[in-house]
């Protein structure tokens, strides 16, 4: 008995060290000086511009990568290619790789000096330090978490429904939208979910790619880093509030949608 | 389709990255990983990752542990308080240790800008690895087994070491290897507590960055092409335990 107490207390107490304390301790920091600077720092014109920017960015990045997701799990679940090992491999590989490598391999190659860089240039297109450098970066890392989800669903849901389907004469579009999509359908709610927070929440790659211009292609996890660099202690402090909330919301849904998958 | 997009967020930047590392010829990709600056950052990176996966592969399983066979009021709450670190901006993640472990701590414990706040970041960040793939396991595993076990008169130190153990071994692992991935790539959560000193405090992903800003971007991409191979072997590695415990499971 006491060592099952041990275990429960070592445990809880770890969690609460590690997380829970230092979480509250960031809304004490936001709100430590008061409601009103708290609500300025983070309606400045740049923390609204930065709060925006990645929302657009997600909201570009989550439909993407959510249907390339479905596609890709379906290949690797159903499809008969070679090399399924080298594309798992290459699917899981934003999950184990350095952000800040994600940033440089894209500056490489659409940076002034990059491969495609100078033709880019030319025809006006600008890349790095702007939009698209932000939104191809967060592709990049939050690339895995729908087909990792979908996948499992795929296997376990097996084929026979969809053979039904099929000898019912339904075509392959009919078979998916009516069938297979329906059965994995919590799965691509919750790897959405995962994809999302990763979203909102990238830092790494973005900081090589974007060039930190406040106000333009600062995302609101730079302007985090931003705010503390410059001594504005308080307003970095509130920003992280908002994106702690986010990541509350998310926590909220992923608990949710793991019930529903449960069932 | 999914190969063109592949290739176009994924395999053309990184060829781009292996074609820069590469442009020196092998003894400048060398020289770059080899520079004073350059070791110690992957030396400290490779040494904290290893603790930090250590005290996973303990703390990740006792919480799986406490988790399916402990009870008590608000488990659902830990339960979802797992994925906090997933779900945190890692800024964030490390703004929030600074919070209570920073200079202004409240309860007088400052250890900003040292290779404990390293380590202590790195253990904020990989804690759900660990419990997520133990936990699973540990739910599936029939309890019947530890009874039998204990009929036999083993105590529950045996039980634990003979039965329980490894069963979880495949999970443990490869959660593990996952920790000490994501430990060795971690940028965002250890960028404000280490304090990035040179020698110190710099971590491998810090001194990449370090290395863009100063524009330097052939010795980052050597250092980075390192890490994508530590990366990319780790994968590897998880892809053998799972085989190795499908192949276990069928027996």
């Amino acid at each position: 008995m006491l060592s099952r107490y041990l275990l429960r207390f070592g445990a809880l107490g770890y969690l609460a060290l590690l997380l829970l304390i230092p979480l509250g301790m960031v809304f004490y920091r936001a709100f430590e000086h008061g409601f009103a600077p708290a609500w300025d720092a983070i309606t400045s014109p740049e923390a609204v511009h930065a709060l925006w920017l990645t929302v657009l960015v997600a909201l570009i990045a989550v439909p993407l990568n959510t249907v390339f997701g479905v596609v890709c799990a379906l290949l690797i679940v159903r499809g008969h290619i070679r090399g399924k090992g080298i594309l798992n491999a290459l699917v899981d590989l934003p999950l184990a790789l350095s952000p800040v490598v994600v940033g440089l391999a894209l500056l490489l190659l659409y940076g002034r000096t990059g491969w495609l860089g100078p033709w880019l240039d030319d025809h006006g297109v600008q890349v790095v330090f702007a939009l698209p450098g932000l939104v191809l970066a967060t592709i990049f890392v939050s690339l895995p978490f729908v087909v990792r989800e979908v996948v499992p669903v795929l296997r376990e849901i097996g084929t026979e429904q969809e053979q039904a389907a099929s000898t019912l004469g339904a075509s392959a579009l009919q078979i998916f939208r009516r069938v297979t999509l329906p059965a994995i359908r919590w799965g691509v709610v919750y790897g959405v979910v995962l994809t999302t927070a990763r979203c909102l929440g990238e830092f790494g790659a973005v900081s090589v790619i974007s060039g930190h211009i406040a106000g333009k292609t600062e995302t609101l996890t730079q302007y985090v880093q931003a705010q503390y660099d410059g001594f504005n202690v308080p307003g970095a402090y509130a920003a992280s509030v908002v994106l702690a909330l986010l990541s509350v919301v998310t926590l909220v849904a992923m608990t949710a949608f793991r019930r529903k998958e449960e069932i | 389709m999914v190969t063109g997009y592949l290739s176009v967020i994924v395999l053309i930047p990184l060829a781009a990255l292996a074609w820069e590392a590469h442009k020196g010829g092998l003894s400048g990709f060398w020289d770059a990983i080899s520079s004073p600056e350059a070791v110690s950052a992957i030396e400290l990176t490779l040494v904290a990752s290893a603790i930090v996966a250590a005290v996973n592969a303990v703390a990740g399983t006792a919480i799986a542990w406490v988790l399916v066979r402990d009870r008590f009021h608000g488990k659902g709450f830990v339960n979802s308080l797992i994925d906090l670190p997933f779900a945190l901006p890692t800024i964030v993640a490390g703004l929030t240790l600074l919070a209570l472990y920073g200079p202004l701590s409240p309860v007088g414990i400052d250890i900003a800008f040292t290779r404990i706040a390293v380590v202590m970041a790195l253990l904020f960040v990989t804690l759900p690895f660990v419990v997520r793939t133990v936990q699973p396991v540990l739910k599936e595993l029939d309890e019947e087994m530890e009874d039998a076990a204990a009929s036999l008169g083993a105590n529950r130190f045996a039980i634990f070491r003979r039965v329980v153990f490894p069963n979880l071994l495949p999970a443990i692992l490869s959660g593990v290897a996952l920790a000490f991935a994501r430990a060795v790539g971690e940028f965002g959560s250890v960028v404000l507590i280490s304090g990035n000193l040179p020698f110190k405090t710099q971590v491998a992903s810090v001194f990449v960055f370090s290395q863009i800003e100063s524009d330097d971007v052939n010795g980052a991409a050597a250092v980075s092409v390192l890490l994508l191979v530590i990366s990319f072997v780790i994968l590897l590695l998880i892809g053998a335990f799972r085989r190795y415990a499908t192949r276990h499971d069928a027996v």
